[in-house]
């Protein structure tokens, strides 16, 4: 017995091995690398390397364009992840009910989200244009807006118009998960609730919302947690302008490293902010357990 | 009653109508950018059908006659196929062992899951010290290079899909032929892989789809033609003297089609993978 | 231990590409940008020009945006045999890169005889604390177009000398209503918003350091910005010019959206281009304005130069290559989208054909041509100015106390 359990225990580790190597040999050590050079004044060229302990740490806490892109970052992700929620359920449901094309408008919402994210954001900032875009001219002609105007230029709506190009790529993912979990939930329980004489929002609260609601949290976690590694997107539509106003966590990070050639600080800015995707993740798996518990 | 259903027809469509023209309207906007002249953009008030349909930017794009465009633009495509195709294979191959000892063998959960946590961290926790250690090999600027960082992002994601499906793989035909005396590999290869073959070409295809959108890491890892990919030229073209829309959108469309292609074709395979490899524990 | 190990794959490295290079052409890698001056083609057509003239040595051009130009610079600094042979730099940088060792001192490949027949401004490119690190290559700066047809129309006789003429001119035209927005300048949040903010500073008689302090909060430095800011809210200037890079500029000039801009010398010859632009045989130029009583006109050092890099594996060839890059007989012949370095080209016909205009606004403005700060620490200091003088531009603060955050928060960088 202790023998074929210790066959299957090497047996299982070997299976896993290919992987393992691979994963620690890629990522264990250039994290733990990360962790220590963000103890250290580690530059591109110039002086050599001095221990500083958490000197890095403490600048990048106190530095307001850390601080204040934290703020974006997490304003991003909130209004992001919040309106793919909406509408990936509402198109959901929309998607889920019977009509002629179904199919077709189905097949469209994937479109979307396997269009690349570079491609997208080029897109959008084109149409964003403020002389000759798109956006502009449709409002113009529809006489929703009286004149052209600046979008990505304006600091108090250019985060907004990124949000806009992320959740129109990013909130069929939301969608697809709905109708498919709308499609595992069984149909005689609606049979049920009917005749137990449950009305149409009865039946979607107490039907329709338990059945959806564990897939759905995870892809909003999973949303989460992308959104706020956010780059792409911002790098090609505003590059952080105007004024500071879209810049992200990640891209304080890239110009810390490679514009101004601190290694050092970059790595501590990339810890902590590691460390706050590391608070996401640890919801996300916890959600994992909880749902694997009670399946 | 009837007035009353034929009011939730007419808004049913009318929501339907909503969606799809919200989902077309852009898209159809970046084709009608590639095909416009550049005057035709710039009109006032715009145009919403062009005139002529110039492909004139597609042909530039991918015909020897481009010169340094084209050679950007199909180096680039290859350099993406190559990344994209070679990091998928790897992350497969060391994905199926992998997840078939999660699914099989009861216990390390925590490996797994650690695993999916290091897919999740932002790439720029790892990107310090891999490009210390790529430039120290003078293997920046190398198109293997990217394969090896990709499959830390393809990896884990490729093994928690295929557990989660191989867990749905009935065990008791497994159990058969290990009393006929096959060994594990012989198994996963002859009974799990060909019962899994759907959600396996739908983890190949999320993972080819996962590389071929990845920016941060191309970026900062290549520096011309020899290794650049589809997303960092594109972001190239857009930016700078970038007056031509029509060719940035051109771009854009092409590196659009394979994914979108893709998607389309396996609409359905894509929407039980993602439910039951995504979001299933 | 751990460099012992790098010596060695360095040296294997390094022998193997010796021993291959002794049977092969040398190839060598070059980094150029793909914005203003010298396009990609006259770029490529220098360049095969020269692989013409030696057999032995192919050279690889990559182009990226100027953004990504000095991140690709340092990036590349590590990447050993995938790293750049010849680079081209902006008038910035070399205070950092040589400080930090990313070029090579190059003093000693000058011939000393050529110093004088280059522009003293092109030699301020290239050099930090007395040493060349590149040879200029691109001799630019900021001039101010304007659309003679509409000048006319409003009844002006001559282009403004100063920035007060052309704000009334600018008024003029706009209450004539010959176009909406008179001037239209590149101020997106990045580099080219500080070129034409360093134009206005030292035109108003302004200093970026004052007893070695930053001071972008006093004097002309200050008043440039309140010039900027009301110069949007009189509507003078295009509000999109927010948002705009030099290649917007070109664009909304080209399309005849603007009587004045502020561009570099590139966009000269391509508002002439009938494939590009819809204000040909209206292209005025002239350098940009001075103050009353202060300047008579002004003009920023855009100026870049081609350095070779620290570890290129080939610096004899990487030379060459500059040297036929920045010879005047290079220069004169692509003379249409960036002037030459060299002081005799300029009466030179071939030179000056078509161009007399472009070619005397220059030989003006290369008299008054000022520098930008110089400093090893230029990229942060540049998007601290950056910030604060976009969010005075935006209206989110009011330029005395931007400016002074400004010269706080630079005072700061070490």
């Amino acid at each position: 017995m202790g023998s074929a359990a210790t066959a299957r225990r090497m047996q299982a580790w070997g299976l896993l091995t290919p992987m393992l190597v691979i994963m620690v040999g890629i990522t264990a050590w250039p994290l733990m690398r990360t962790i220590w050079l963000s103890f250290t004044s580690t530059s591109i060229g110039g002086e050599p390397a001095q221990w500083v302990g958490l000197e890095n740490y403490w600048q990048a806490l106190s530095n307001t364009a850390f601080q204040e892109s934290l703020g974006h970052t997490l304003y991003f992700t909130f209004v992001s992840v919040s309106l793919e929620l909406v509408l990936g359920v509402a198109v959901g449901l929309l998607l889920n009910q019977p009509f002629k094309g179904q199919a077709f408008a189905r097949a469209l919402l994937v479109l979307p989200w396997a269009l690349p994210t570079i491609v997208n954001a080029m897109m959008w900032r084109l149409i964003d244009g403020p002389e000759y875009g798109a956006l502009n001219a449709l409002l113009v002609q529809t006489g929703l807006l009286e004149d052209y105007r600046s979008w990505l230029g304006d600091p108090d709506i250019a985060m907004e118009m990124v949000i806009v190009a992320d959740v129109w790529k990013n909130y069929p993912f939301v969608a697809l998960i709905m109708l498919a979990s709308l499609q595992s939930v069984p149909a005689d329980l609606y049979e049920a609730a009917r005749l137990d004489g449950a009305g149409t929002l009865a039946r979607f609260w107490y039907v329709t919302v338990p059945g959806v609601m564990a897939p759905l949290s995870v892809a909003i976690v999973l949303r989460t947690i992308d959104a706020f590694k956010v780059f792409d997107v911002i790098y090609v539509m505003t590059k952080g302008g105007p004024a500071d106003s879209t810049k992200a966590l990640s891209f304080v990070v890239y110009q810390e490293a490679f514009s101004y050639l601190r290694i050092g600080s970059g790595a501590a800015y990339a810890i902590l902010m590691a460390g706050i995707s590391a608070l996401l993740i640890a919801l996300y798996v916890a959600m994992l357990r909880k749902q694997e518990g009670s399946t | 009653m009837k007035y009353q259903r034929l009011g939730a027809r007419v808004a049913l469509y009318a929501a339907v109508a909503l969606f799809v023209v919200v989902t077309l309207a852009p898209l159809y906007w970046l084709l009608v950018m590639s095909v416009s002249t550049p005057v035709a953009l710039t009109r006032i008030p715009l145009q919403w059908w062009p005139d002529s349909w110039d492909f004139s930017r597609y042909t530039k794009l991918i015909s020897d006659a481009g010169g340094p465009v084209a050679e950007r633009f199909l180096a680039a495509l290859r350099n993406s196929l190559v990344v994209s195709v070679a990091s998928t294979v790897i992350a497969m191959v060391a994905a199926i062992p992998a997840a078939y000892s999660f699914s099989r063998y009861p216990g390390r959960q925590g490996v797994l899951y650690g695993a999916v946590a290091v897919y999740m961290l932002p790439s720029v926790a790892f990107v310090l010290p891999l490009y210390l250690i790529l430039s120290g090999l003078g293997m920046l600027n190398n198109v293997l290079s990217l394969v090896l960082v990709y499959c830390t992002i393809l990896l884990p994601f490729t093994t928690w899909m295929l557990k989660n499906n191989f867990d749905q793989v009935p065990h008791d035909i497994e159990q058969a032929a290990h009393i006929d005396g096959a060994g594990v590999l012989g198994v996963i290869w002859r009974i799990t892989l060909p019962l899994a073959l759907p959600a396996l070409g739908a983890t190949a295809l999320f993972a080819f789809l996962l590389a071929w959108d990845e920016f941060f890491y191309a970026l900062i890892y290549t520096n011309d033609i020899r290794a650049k990919t589809l997303p960092v030229t594109i972001a190239d073209f857009a930016a700078g003297r970038a007056t031509d829309y029509g060719l940035i959108s051109a771009v854009g469309v092409l590196a659009a089609l394979p994914p979108m292609l893709i998607g389309l074709l396996l609409q359905r395979t894509l929407v039980s993978g993602l439910t039951a490899g995504g979001t299933k524990g | 231990m751990q460099q012992r190990r790098a010596i060695l794959v360095a040296a294997l490295v390094a022998g193997s590409l010796l021993s291959a290079a002794a049977h092969a052409e040398k190839t060598l890698s070059a980094l150029f940008m793909a914005q203003a001056a010298y396009s990609e083609d006259d770029v490529r057509a220098m360049t095969s020009d020269f692989e013409k003239a030696n057999p032995g040595v192919k050279v690889k051009l990559e182009f990226v945006p100027y953004d990504a130009l000095h991140d690709k610079i340092v990036a590349a600094h590590g990447a050993g045999s995938g790293g750049y042979d010849v680079v081209l730099f902006d008038v910035v940088w070399p205070a950092e890169f040589a400080s930090k060792g990313f070029l090579q001192d190059v003093t000693k490949r000058i011939a000393v005889g050529d110093i004088p027949k280059v522009f003293p401004g092109a030699w301020t490119t290239v050099s930090y604390k007395d040493k060349f690190y590149g040879m200029p290559w691109i001799l630019d700066t900021k001039f101010l177009f304007y659309n003679t047809e509409m000048l006319k129309k409003a009844g002006i006789s001559a282009p403004p000398k100063t920035w007060g003429e052309l704000e009334k001119q600018a008024k003029i035209i706009k209450d004539k209503g010959i176009v909406k927005y008179p001037v239209v300048w590149s101020w997106a949040q990045k580099e080219a918003m500080i070129c034409d903010y360093t134009t206005l500073s030292v035109s108003y008689g302004g200093k970026f350091f004052t007893d070695g302090k930053p001071s972008f909060h006093l004097g002309g430095s200050l008043e440039a910005v309140q010039y900027m800011k009301a110069s949007i809210d009189a509507g003078l200037s295009n509000p999109n010019s927010r948002e705009y890079e030099e290649e917007d500029v070109r664009k909304v000039f080209s399309n005849g959206d603007a009587a004045f801009a502020l561009n570099w010398g590139y966009m000269y010859n391509m508002a002439k281009d009938p494939k590009e632009s819809k204000v040909v045989g209206k292209v005025g130029i002239v350098s940009a304005p001075g103050v009353d009583g202060k300047t008579v006109a002004s003009a920023v050092n855009g100026s870049m130069g081609l350095g070779i890099t620290a570890k290129s594996a080939n610096p004899e060839e990487a030379w060459k290559f500059i040297a036929h890059m920045s010879a005047p007989a290079t220069q004169e012949k692509y003379a249409k989208l960036s002037l030459p370095i060299w002081k005799a080209s300029f009466s030179k016909p071939a030179v000056k054909q078509g161009q007399e205009d472009y070619v005397n606004a220059a030989a003006k403005s290369l008299e008054v041509m000022a520098a930008r700060p110089e400093t090893p620490v230029y990229q942060e200091l540049s998007s601290i100015l950056q910030k604060n003088l976009h969010s005075v531009l935006l209206g989110k603060a009011k330029p005395d106390a931007a400016m002074k955050l400004a010269s706080d928060a630079a005072a700061k960088l070490k």
